[in-house]
């Protein structure tokens, strides 16, 4: 979810997803390289990102992922369900609380 | 569905998939670098903090590897394992695929001819159908049909849509080297269309052309067709000379036409003008065929036609007391002697499957014993059970596809060289050798087989290791003792196969006592250096009494004046043929109540019995003086005279036919010691001799006597005829000896023996390498247990007696557990034993010491080494 949320602005490689989830989280979040690639690549399979080679702008040469339409409408699935579970948790913490 | 397009398309290019995320993952780690860098780190330390942060970068791989990739690949690592460790151990892959290959190539070989005996339905239109109908006297369980009594079985029957009957016959065909005599059949009209056989040229016999005064027709069988008349299509219509009276042809068989009761017939006639024989309804040449109505069972045509015959009885005591009728599927008739040696060979052949089995089984034991540690480090490194029973599975999987496709190639093989082996003039009265091969029954029994071989080659190790705890396979290999699971596992196993050996070897040594009895069964009459041929004089050359007798006189004179060749005799047919072409009889002077008194008849020259070295036991043989003129005689052999004239003498008494008319009554004038007549393993019966020169027969053999070796004088004797005369038919060339050993007990026995011994030495070497691994894996794990005894004072003869005692158990057990299996398969298998019992003590002691001798040899091989082991360097190996 974090991965399709970061790909909703622009195409990113694989160190900007990492460094772009790092970023906005204020370094509360670090994706582990370990199960980034794994996921990256399940996701190309899902076929909700899509892949392609590119310049960066330091002339390298990197894979830039890009969101696909059936990505954004998982991305919108997945966000709902989220959703739904934070406020679950919210109200059974705050029943806790007032209890 | 797109998902695994992809995983598809990644699948084939797998390469790049590696590239780029190699590729990627290197990008990756150089920004972190230059991240670190930038915040102040040196380049060194910052490869090795960007090394960390990434840990293990082949499992990064291996992580995303999985994501994309497929089930079967894993299935694929597996098999490129398999097939590692296969190579990595030939010589373990070559003994077991070899093994495997041998039993299945030689069960599914023996399994094709079963199928296509017993298996296969005949080549005919609702086979089931069809039965094979005849009389059946006291002495004949199926004796052939009459065609009077034929006649009046087809109009009063109901249980045959049709009924019609066949028999042999044979004409002279007049060819560029002479008369040919060609063998063919006479049927009735409605033969084929009751077999439901169609001409592929030409048309069948018509209703009602088989009578009296019909006219002369032929069908040509598509073999003659093509030998004689080259395929030529336009032979339908054509005329050809049979014996000087012309035949038209009206059709041509199909190839894959085939009628086992007649296989050699060339040429199909029907039934015109009615035989001497044929009238007579006492006269028995002919056998039935009809197609059952549908709904009517075997039991019930029989029934119908048994009061049929009893009717018949009672209507004409002097030609039909105590004939009675027998019904039976034509398959049978047809398959015949065979069924129970097939189902002997199956059987063998199936032990030899299951010893192979065993043994890969056992070899499989030893393996995964060595391979312990390995499996015990792939489970600790987090194989799940599941993933090495697959790699078990895989491996046998291997194994058993390799034997599989070896062995189907080895039955292939072994199918066509056993059919070939058959001699040329039986192949035709065994139909099913040409359907014999791989079909679609033969290659589902082959893969039956090789499904039950991965199930053991796979399971057995399975099993194995299931008992097997990782902890103790990883510690086992520091303490060394030899697996007491697997030592008595094996064991068993070798039990298992030493008692198969036995039974397979007992069977071999029964048949083979059989079939030595069988060729050396008293004959009474000596077989060496007898060169015999068949010869059919033209009855339209030969009609007057003179003729015939001047040609008996002429060809004795010339053959007699044949370099070598001591004497000549001539008679209607020679021994070890069948007991067959009989005489009913009758005593002169006895109580007689119709009952027929079954003899074989044959008519002989002067020169015959000397021929044959027969020996005369009392009064006298023919000689010259015995004409037409003269009083008939006859000579009797010992079953006769014992059977009729128990107690007397027999020179001088009277036969003659039930009747008792004049011109039948002839005097006894010899006893002659049995000839055996009949095929070698059947019984003795009864014959009268009566004189050529009184009976006047224009088909009969001559045999010849030489000193010299007989095979040579054939093609003498041959063109020796043909000078007497050329319009002689004359056929089968053969030595006495040769004969004896294409007849086809003899043949049906040495077979069997072969087989059954080629098996049963398979099995003696399968089992003995068996009990050599077991014995040899058992020292080779006890090696130290034996180098602390021997240092602690044992003796080598105690560790000889220690191996040697385990050997000598598992033999013991091996081979009383087969002598009881022995006895029970020879009890199986009574009924293609000859002159031996099932329980023959002789030829199951003697298996038994030569099983014991090479099982105790194989053991005293690793007995030694275990002997020979040095104790300080068995306890320094540790």
């Amino acid at each position: 979810m974090l991965i399709l949320k970061t790909l909703t602005r622009a195409p990113l490689h694989g160190y900007g997803i990492a460094l772009s989830i790092k970023r906005l989280s204020d370094d509360v979040l670090t994706v582990e390289e370990g199960s980034l690639y794994p996921a990256l690549q399940r996701l190309l399979l899902q076929g909700w990102v899509s892949a392609e080679w590119k310049m960066t702008e330091t002339n390298r040469r990197a894979r830039f992922y890009k969101l696909t339409t059936a990505g954004r409408k998982q991305l919108g699935i997945e966000l709902s369900q989220f959703e739904q579970m934070i406020a679950a948790i919210g109200r059974v913490l705050s029943d806790a609380q007032e209890a | 569905m797109n998902r695994f397009l992809r995983k598809l398309t990644l699948l084939f290019d797998r390469a790049r998939f590696r590239g780029d995320l190699a590729d990627e993952i290197r990008f990756h780690r150089e920004q972190v670098e230059q991240e670190l860098i930038a915040g102040g780190m040196k380049p060194d330390d910052a490869r090795f903090a960007a090394a960390r942060r990434f840990g293990n970068v082949t499992r990064i791989k291996e992580r995303s590897h999985e994501v994309v990739g497929f089930s079967f690949e894993t299935v694929a690592q597996d098999l490129g394992f398999a097939l590692r460790q296969l190579r990595k151990n030939p010589g373990f892959a070559v003994t077991a695929i070899s093994i495997l290959a041998l039993g299945m190539g030689v069960s599914v070989s023996i399994f094709g001819f079963v199928d296509a005996a017993l298996l296969q339905p005949l080549p005919y239109a609702e086979p089931n159908r069809l039965m094979s109908v005849d009389e059946q006297s006291a002495v004949f369980p199926r004796s052939n049909l009459s065609y009077q009594d034929y006649l009046d079985w087809k109009r009063f029957n109901r249980s045959f849509s049709s009924l019609d009957v066949y028999g042999g016959t044979g004409f002279l065909l007049r060819t560029a080297s002479g008369s040919e005599p060609v063998p063919a059949a006479k049927v009735s009209d409605g033969f084929f269309r009751t077999l439901g056989v169609h001409p592929m040229l030409g048309r069948d016999f018509a209703p009602g052309e088989s009578k009296p005064g019909g006219a002369r027709i032929v069908i040509l069988s598509y073999g003659t067709w093509q030998k004689r008349f080259s395929g030529r299509r336009d032979v339908v219509g054509q005329t050809v000379t049979l014996t000087d009276e012309a035949y038209t042809v009206v059709g041509v068989l199909p190839r894959e036409f085939a009628f086992a009761p007649r296989g050699n017939a060339e040429l199909w006639v029907p039934i015109l003008d009615l035989s001497e024989c044929e009238q007579r309804r006492s006269c028995h040449n002919l056998d039935g065929v009809g197609r059952l109505r549908y709904g009517v069972t075997v039991q019930a045509a029989t029934a119908d036609v048994k009061a049929i015959a009893a009717q018949l009885e009672k209507q004409y005591p002097g030609s039909n007391l105590g004939q009675g009728a027998t019904v039976a599927p034509l398959a049978e008739i047809v398959i015949g002697d065979v069924r129970p040696i097939l189902l002997t060979l199956l059987g063998g052949a199936g032990l030899l499957l299951l010893i192979a089995c065993v043994n890969v089984a056992s070899l499989l034991l030893v393996r995964s014993e060595s391979r312990k540690r390995e499996v015990a480090v792939r489970g600790a490194l987090g194989a799940t059970r599941a993933r090495l029973v697959r790699q078990f599975l895989t491996e046998g999987l291997l194994l058993a596809a390799a034997g599989s496709v070896a062995g189907c190639a080895i039955a292939g093989w072994l199918m066509r060289l056993l059919t070939q082996v058959v001699p040329k003039d039986i192949a035709p009265r065994v139909p099913f050798l040409s359907t014999v091969g791989m079909n679609a029954h033969t290659a589902f029994f082959a893969g039956a087989i090789g499904l039950v071989s991965v199930g053991v080659l796979s399971l057995t190790p399975i099993l194995r290791l299931s008992f097997l705890q990782i902890n103790e396979g990883l510690a086992e290999g520091a303490r060394g003792t030899a697996g007491r699971l697997w030592r008595r596992l094996g064991a068993n196993l070798v039990v298992v196969e030493l008692a198969i050996a036995m039974v397979l070897l007992a069977g071999a040594g029964l048949l083979g006592q059989s079939f030595y009895k069988l060729l050396h069964v008293e004959r009474g009459f000596d077989s060496s250096h007898l060169a015999t041929v068949q010869v059919m004089a033209p009855d339209n050359l030969y009609r007057e009494d003179a003729r015939k007798t001047g040609l008996y006189r002429e060809m004795e004179r010339r053959i007699a004046a044949l370099p070598g060749v001591q004497s000549v005799g001539l008679a209607t047919n020679l021994p070890v043929q069948c007991n067959c072409n009989t005489d009913w009889i009758r005593i002169v002077g006895k109580p007689f109540h119709g009952e027929h008194n079954e003899v074989n008849e044959r008519d002989i020259s002067p020169g015959y019995f000397p021929t044959l070295k027969a020996r005369l036991v009392k009064g006298r043989f023919f000689n010259d003086a015995d004409l037409k003129s003269t009083p008939q005689v006859v000579v009797i052999n010992e079953t006769l005279a014992r059977k009729y004239f128990p107690g007397e003498d027999p020179i001088g008494q009277k036969i003659g036919n039930g009747d008792l008319k004049a011109d039948s009554i002839r005097e006894v004038v010899g006893v002659v010691a049995d000839v055996r007549e009949g095929a070698l393993d059947a019984d003795l019966w009864p014959a009268e001799y009566e004189a050529l020169n009184q009976q006047l027969d224009t088909y009969f053999a001559v045999a010849v006597r030489t000193e010299q070796d007989e095979r040579t004088l054939l093609p003498v004797l041959v063109s020796t005829l043909r000078q007497i005369d050329p319009h002689l038919g004359i056929h089968d060339e053969i030595t006495m000896a040769d004969q004896i050993d294409a007849s086809q007990s003899a043949l049906l026995h040495r077979y069997s023996t072969w087989l059954v011994g080629g098996f049963a030495l398979m099995a003696l070497v399968l089992s003995v390498v068996g009990l050599y691994g077991v014995i040899a894996y058992s020292v080779s794990q006890r090696t130290r247990e034996i180098g602390v005894r021997m240092a602690l004072g044992a003796q080598r003869g105690a560790v000889y007696r220690l191996v040697m005692g385990e050997a000598s158990r598992l033999i013991a057990f091996g081979i009383v557990a087969g002598l009881c299996g022995a006895v029970g398969a020879a009890m199986l298998m009574r009924k293609i034993l000859f002159g031996v019992q099932a329980w023959d003590a002789a030829t199951l002691a003697s298996v038994a010491v030569i099983l014991a001798g090479a099982a105790l040899l194989a053991s005293f091989i690793p007995a030694h080494r275990a002997a020979s082991v040095n104790p300080t360097e068995a306890l320094r190996a540790e």
